[in-house]
């Protein structure tokens, strides 16, 4: 392949994922009002369009109209800077994580990835802690106690919690013997899944993921009833939206990463595809349809938590991160240590 | 202040917190699969049972005329000064008949007295509840509103004459 051609390849596949995953987002939102409503027995947005599907749009265009408020005591340039670091690192860290295998069409071999790196899990990990740059500096720049509280929160949690999602990757990466996130899913095959051989580590990255990303029972960041709106109190308008697109884009990209490391990415459980011998195409989609239903139901995990766990005091939050994520994720690592030792895989 | 001890402790499956939160999700779970109770009001509407008290309205028999005899008890009566009657006579077997009948749906209070205190039975709550105006004018409701043919009070008119 050439570089023109590469560029291209390339550059059609950032543009379908930027608008699946802009897709998704608003989707995401939307869904996540209606199983808020489900779960309080109400019935949630359903006026915008057939049974309310057109809602994200009409929220869009509502904020778009906004007026953009900055506080006088704000520090403008950041202030501005703040969202667009968070949309930046949410929508390139899902360059890495793979939909399918390669797609073999018109003689070229497409690896259904935007950026095929071999250093692909770190890349991920790098660039969600560069993530809480956004938030810190949000709460900082705004110029308001309640913002800096919800900055401040933010970064002492994601730095505690990004170390025990670090070691429980660490025990994935042993079985595949590489940080390449087509390699792990390649490792697990369709039924040799690390969520079965490494449960604890699938528990500790979970809930590690569901802190990472602010969610429920630990979006201390933006404790509505202690901190206004947490680090975005003073953001409106787009910017806010920004902020608000940024946070569900990691939940899906804390999804997508779930399914890459621990539930065997785009294969199809208990089930070959490949042994079939069907056509390429037909092997490639039925492996996109897998992944986004592995997706979509912990998506709905996700919102599904949310709506049903209370949120966690700031020091229990932190004495679970420090006492019992940590040494858990370390046990894991040992436990996939003896299982390689004893099974020699 | 000391640490205060727990009424009760613990065990040790809900101190790993896990099956407590299976037991969460799926009480959620059964909650979103619960039908639900709302109306979706424009396109489903709430039909009162005999017993709700909407908007008064005069019985109008058969033949068109209002039962009412313009006593004025129920304007006397009436705790909101709502109602405003004027009486008139005709030449039919019933001599009085109300040339004015006003309601004014501003100050009703939906209490239901003038329907008590009525000894013809001529002026009924019905199951009417949208009520809306959009300015004062409209508020006041004459004969023209209020008259309503008996066959659509037939429910109200038998609950009244069970409980009255």
């Amino acid at each position: 392949m050439s570089i023109l051609e590469i560029i291209i390849f390339t550059l059609v596949k950032i543009v379908f994922i930027l608008i699946v995953m802009l897709l998704t987002v608003s989707y995401l939102v939307y869904f996540e009002r209606r199983v808020s409503a489900w779960v309080q027995n109400r019935l949630g947005p359903n006026r915008v369009g057939w049974e309310g599907i057109l809602q994200p749009f009409a929220d869009v265009f509502k904020l778009l109209l906004k007026e953009d408020i900055v506080p006088v005591k704000a520090n403008q340039f950041i202030h501005t800077l703040a969202p667009v670091i968070a949309l930046f690192v949410a929508f390139a860290t899902y360059a890495v994580i793979p939909i399918a295998s390669p797609l073999k069409i018109f003689g070229y071999e497409i690896p259904l990835v935007v950026a095929d790196i071999n250093i692909g899990v770190l890349y991920v990990l790098a660039l969600t802690s560069v993530g809480v740059y956004a938030i810190t500096l949000a709460g900082w720049s705004s110029g308001s106690k309640y913002s800096l509280f919800g900055g401040i929160r933010s970064s002492a949690q994601m730095i505690s919690y990004e170390i025990s999602m670090g070691f429980s990757v660490a025990g994935v990466i042993l079985f595949a013997e590489s940080l390449r996130p087509l390699a792990i899913v390649n490792a697990q095959g369709s039924w040799m899944w690390n969520a079965w051989m490494q449960p604890i580590g699938f528990i500790t990255f979970v809930v590690s993921a569901f802190a990472e990303t602010n969610r429920l029972p630990f979006d201390l960041p933006e404790a509505e009833p202690e901190l206004v709106g947490g680090y975005h109190t003073e953001y409106s308008s787009m910017k806010f939206a920004a902020f608000f697109l940024a946070e569900y884009a990691n939940i899906i990209i804390a999804a997508g990463m779930i399914v890459t490391l621990y539930l065997g990415g785009y294969n199809v459980p208990f089930f070959n595809i490949e042994s079939l011998g069907l056509a390429n195409w037909l092997t490639v989609l039925i492996q996109i349809g897998s992944f986004f239903v592995k997706m979509g139901a912990l998506l709905f995990f996700f919102l599904w938590i949310r709506w049903t766990l209370p949120r966690f005091r700031y020091d229990q939050l932190m004495s679970i991160g420090w006492k019992v994520m940590f040494p858990l994720s370390l046990i894991n690592l040992i436990w996939v240590a003896v299982l390689i030792m004893i099974f020699n895989l | 202040m000391g640490v205060r001890k727990r009424e009760k402790d613990l065990n040790f499956w809900e101190k790993i917190y896990i099956p407590e939160i299976v037991k969460g999700l799926s009480l959620t779970l059964k909650n979103m699969i619960r039908p639900k109770f709302t109306m979706k009001y424009p396109e489903e509407k709430f039909i009162p049972p005999a017993s709700y008290r909407g908007r008064p309205v005069l019985v109008m028999e058969k033949n068109g005329v209002e039962r009412c005899v313009a006593c004025g008890l129920c304007s006397r009566v009436c705790p909101a000064l709502a109602i405003e009657v004027q009486a008139s006579e005709t030449e039919r077997e019933k001599e009085r008949y109300p040339e004015k009948f006003e309601i004014n749906m501003l100050r009703c209070i939906f209490c239901g007295f003038c329907e008590e205190v009525c000894p013809e039975e001529a002026i009924v709550m019905s199951k009417d509840y949208e009520l809306a105006f959009t300015n004062r004018e409209d508020a006041i409701y004459g004969k023209d509103k209020l008259l309503v043919p008996v066959s659509q009070l037939q429910d109200r008119i038998e609950f009244l004459r069970q409980y009255k």
